[in-house]
């Protein structure tokens, strides 16, 4: 059950884009298009779920020798090499997944939200298994707001938006009330 | 960079004219995640000015030493070591503002503005010059960033560094400092510059200031247009 609440509560109540803030520059960039939302959103999921399942051992360790106040330093690092190493990896042995996901990779190591969900791992003291969900929910989560937003994004295009708002003011305008929606899941979980 | 060569100059850019928030679109996250509070935007501010000088000065004396290849990893552990110790240095002092910045303390190190710099000013010029730049960086930042929270605490909850203010405490407009009106404030702000502006700031998240653009070298952007 509370695998579940967790899961709930990454996608709708406790959105990572639209009410925690993360990975802001890469919504605000990618969602211009459906096709590279749906390529960014599954590069995060699957980035942001092994970095989590890296990251857990990794910090028992830095407990065990004293060192958690190390976590930032260790945590961005495995980042970061994780994913040159994955994009190494997919390049040699799956040339189609590299070409669909590849471009997006780069962009993930300095997204905010993969770096979040494992330090909120640690802080809210999830086991492995919980911090697993914690990552897949809030890699689901960066997907469906992505998916949503380039959605509004394309309707917008056609529209007349008085010249100071063209671009970025129109487009955090409409975050706003895309945000204000998932307000109403509030309260959902306690 | 109209004013290149002159010290003054270096400073003085990123106050207004290179307005890392508000005209250079950089660092959107914590701008939006912090600024529920005008206190909060300070402190996070400042934070942030810290370890940009700091990574800044390491950053460019070490920029003959660092190899070509491998640069974004020295820069992402030289600006991780500086996070870890503002973290310290906050937690040691200001536990109220440690506990209300939370996660987003230790997300400074992947505030694109930071590596940004890093990438593109700390990497070609002198220490005297990356350290003025970093400051004046740093402080437009924590401009803008008091600008959302001031904007934000007073519509929202009718008070001011904590002071009520007659009439406004009465009719708070919870919304401003929820999720939502972050998103709205920043976008008014941003309009509010385009209208004042000159000349055009970017309309886009440019790949100019993006940190990633070395390695992605556009490709997210051509990917996107195709």
């Amino acid at each position: 059950m509370s695998y579940i609440l967790i899961l709930v509560g990454c996608v709708f109540v406790n959105n990572v884009v639209l009410s925690q803030f993360m990975g802001i520059c890469a919504f605000l960039g990618v969602s211009k298009q459906i096709k590279s939302s749906v390529g960014m959103g599954a590069a995060v999921i699957f980035v942001m779920t092994c970095a989590a399942a890296i990251t857990y051992p990794v910090y028992m360790l830095l407990e065990k020798f004293g060192i958690t106040y190390l976590r930032t330093v260790a945590f961005i690092l495995i980042i970061a090499m994780f994913v040159q190493f994955v994009e190494i990896v997919m390049k040699k042995v799956m040339p189609p997944l590299h070409k669909a996901l590849g471009v997006y990779l780069p962009l993930i190591t300095t997204n905010c939200a993969v770096l979040g969900v494992t330090i909120a791992n640690i802080d809210k003291e999830y086991s492995f298994s919980k911090s697993i969900v914690n990552a897949v929910g809030t890699g689901l989560a960066f997907t469906l707001a992505l998916l949503m937003f380039s959605g509004v994004r394309s309707t917008m295009e056609h529209s007349d938006i008085p010249a100071p708002f063209k671009g970025v003011p129109a487009t955090l305008t409409a975050a706003a009330i895309v945000s204000l929606s998932f307000m109403g899941f509030t309260g959902m979980i306690d | 960079m109209e004013n290149k060569g002159s010290v003054w100059g270096e400073f003085t850019k990123g106050l207004i004219s290179q307005n890392p928030t508000l005209v250079g679109l950089l660092g959107m996250c914590p701008t939006l995640a912090v600024t529920t509070l005008a206190k909060n935007g300070i402190g996070m501010g400042l934070a942030t000015t810290f370890v940009l000088v700091c990574s800044n000065i390491v950053i460019s004396s070490l920029k003959k030493v660092i190899p070509k290849a491998v640069r974004l990893p020295c820069f992402i552990v030289i600006i991780a070591g500086f996070v870890t110790v503002i973290e310290f240095l906050m937690k040691g002092f200001l536990p109220e503002l440690y506990d209300a910045l939370g996660v987003f303390l230790s997300l400074i190190t992947v505030n694109c503005i930071i590596l940004g710099r890093a990438e593109a000013f700390a990497s070609k010029n002198g220490v005297f010059a990356s350290a003025l730049d970093g400051l004046g960086m740093g402080l437009g930042f924590t401009l803008a960033l008091f600008l959302m929270g001031s904007l934000r605490e007073i519509i929202g909850t009718g008070s001011w560094f904590g002071m009520k203010i007659p009439v406004l405490c009465d009719h708070p407009m919870t919304v401003f400092i929820m999720p939502a009106g972050g998103f709205f404030v920043l976008g008014m702000l941003i309009a509010l510059v385009n209208m004042f502006a000159g000349k055009k700031p970017p309309k886009e998240i440019s790949c100019e200031g993006c940190p990633s653009a070395a390695i992605c070298k556009g490709q997210c952007r051509e990917e996107a247009d195709e």
